[in-house]
């Protein structure tokens, strides 16, 4: 059975003015798969990101599309005040063809912002933006949704309702996600792969796994990386003051190891 | 009312048809600096055409295409036209025109009409190539009209979906470049600039949606175009000037209106 990933990315380097921005980066989202993109400010997130929608064609590498339809929602969007536009507008030219109002009704609904679809979208608040523009990429019907952040800005409670629903985009809709996300903790324990991105690819997989990798560990220091874990650990076992494991099972007296795990 | 008045009229109006929808573009994509080098290099334009024995609109209509490909070009591999280098080449462009044609001697160039307009002196034909030049704008701008406000949304997001960004990019530069040169005649290239940028500002006061804003400043610009050439009528002043100054009173006005969506 053959069959096409929405979308891979295959020893991809790109520079800018000579600066390497990422180099051999490899990436495949699958459909139903959300995969996350961890790493430092300037590690090429949001570049790997327009790699993989074909926003930018990479200097070295292939870039493979199996998507129909995308939905992309960069990390920030400013409309100019100058430009007269009501939210209603900027859903409806998303869609080819006609589109129901009851449609883009529902689609404000799912994101928390249903209220606004007469506002202007310049009146609009950072967090409404990002609703707003979520809300948008959904109405595309899309097999693939690339998020560059998708709730900076959005309130707490926001974020969380937010990020269920994409998880239940991706595991009941079975369509593929590619996001970039700060919010370690929230995003880890919905999340099917996580790439930790430094210009390269550091480390990949299942979460619990890179959360314990040693170069996830330097990239992020053991107190981020340390308060992750305890969102994501299957907990068979507990630990110690000092971090060493604490058997839960006397008949397994050292921790289970994923497929991906590596370490001792 | 007398003829040479009747044709400025209708020479005038076309421009405004045009420049309405034209200058919302250039206000929602911050492109004033470029419809500003554009203008300046029509110039350069005229000087061309007389040296190659045309008449100076084929000139203008030839550099302006070739500096507006250029610049599109530039914006293309990434490297932006910056303001500064727009500024460069506007007032280079500029300056270099009226040098080269200063050294002409066996021409009588009425530069003064060039640089303000002489919308009073023009003839049927001049009216016809206006209307001609307006309509050719106004079927490409409405061939590309979604593609075109997509952009001005977004970029990013109007290539994710699916339009041709780059094949919009040449086209709405090009549309730029075929204004000047229908605009030169009436206002001047001083002030062709003035012409797309304050109706379509005027207009946003009164707009909710980009179609209105286009009609709306195609209406301002008309309204400027008959004021100012009453004022000029009336008052004997230069017609150029006066249809701007008639622009940004009615700008001004403008931002005295309640604003529905301000």
């Amino acid at each position: 059975m053959s069959h096409t990933p929405l979308v891979r990315v295959s020893e991809v380097s790109v520079a800018f003015r000579g600066h390497t921005v990422l180099d051999g980066v490899n990436l495949t989202v699958e459909p139903g798969r959300i995969v996350t993109l961890v790493g430092p400010n300037g590690a090429g997130k949001s570049t790997l990101l327009k790699v993989a929608v074909g926003l930018l064609p990479p200097d070295r590498g292939r870039v493979a599309f199996g998507a129909r339809t995308v939905g992309y929602v960069p990390q920030k969007l400013v409309i100019e005040r100058i430009l007269p536009l009501s939210v209603r507008r900027f859903l409806a030219m998303a869609v080819r063809g006609p589109v129901g109002h009851s449609q883009l009704e529902d689609a404000l609904t799912l994101v928390g912002a249903g209220h606004v679809l007469r506002r202007q979208v310049a009146d609009l608040s950072g967090g409404e933006m990002q609703r707003v523009l979520l809300a948008r990429a959904m109405l595309r019907r899309p097999d693939l949704l690339v998020l560059d952040e998708p709730v900076g800005g959005v309130d707490m409670a926001g974020q969380a309702e937010l990020y269920d629903l994409i998880a239940a985009l991706a595991h009941r809709d079975g369509v593929g996600i590619l996001m970039v996300s700060h919010d370690l903790h929230v995003v880890m324990a919905a999340t099917d792969e996580v790439v930790c991105l430094n210009h390269h690819v550091c480390c990949a997989g299942h979460p619990e796994t890179v959360s314990r990798h040693p170069e996830y560990l330097a990239l992020f220091g053991p107190r981020v990386a340390g308060s992750l874990a305890i969102y994501t650990h299957a907990h068979d076992h507990g630990h110690l003051a000092d971090g060493s494991v604490l058997p839960l099972d006397p008949d397994h007296p050292v921790h289970q190891h994923g497929p991906e795990c590596h370490h001792g | 009312m007398d003829e040479f008045l009747l044709r400025a009229m209708v020479a005038g109006l076309g421009l405004a048809t045009v420049t309405g929808p034209l200058g919302c573009f250039v206000v929602w994509r911050r492109m004033a600096y470029f419809g500003d080098a554009l203008a300046h290099t029509a110039l350069l334009g005229i000087v061309v055409g007389l040296l190659l024995g045309t008449a100076p609109l084929v000139g203008v209509v030839a550099v302006c295409v070739v500096v507006a490909l250029l610049l599109a070009g530039m914006r293309r591999d990434g490297r932006l036209a910056s303001d500064s280098l727009l500024g460069i080449l506007a007032h280079g462009a500029l300056a270099l025109g009226l040098v080269l044609l200063s050294t002409m001697e066996r021409v009588r160039v009425d530069l003064m009409g060039w640089l303000f307009g002489d919308i009073l002196a023009v003839s049927w034909t001049d009216a016809i190539l206006v209307w001609g030049g307006a309509g050719l704008v106004l079927i490409l701008l409405a061939a590309y009209w979604r593609c075109l406000v997509a952009m001005a949304v977004d970029e990013d997001l109007a290539r994710v979906e699916g339009h041709n960004v780059g094949r919009g990019r040449i086209v709405l530069m090009l549309l730029v470049a075929l204004s000047v040169a229908v605009a030169m005649k009436v206002v001047g290239v001083m002030l062709i600039t003035a012409m797309l940028v304050i109706p379509a500002a005027s207009a946003r006061r009164v707009a909710r949606t980009p179609e209105q804003m286009a009609m709306a400043a195609s209406v301002a610009g008309a309204l400027a175009v008959v004021a100012g050439l009453a004022g000029s009528w009336h008052y004997d002043t230069p017609s150029g000037p006066s249809i701007v100054v008639a622009a940004v009173a009615l700008f001004v006005l403008s931002r005295l209106l309640p604003g529905r969506a301000s």
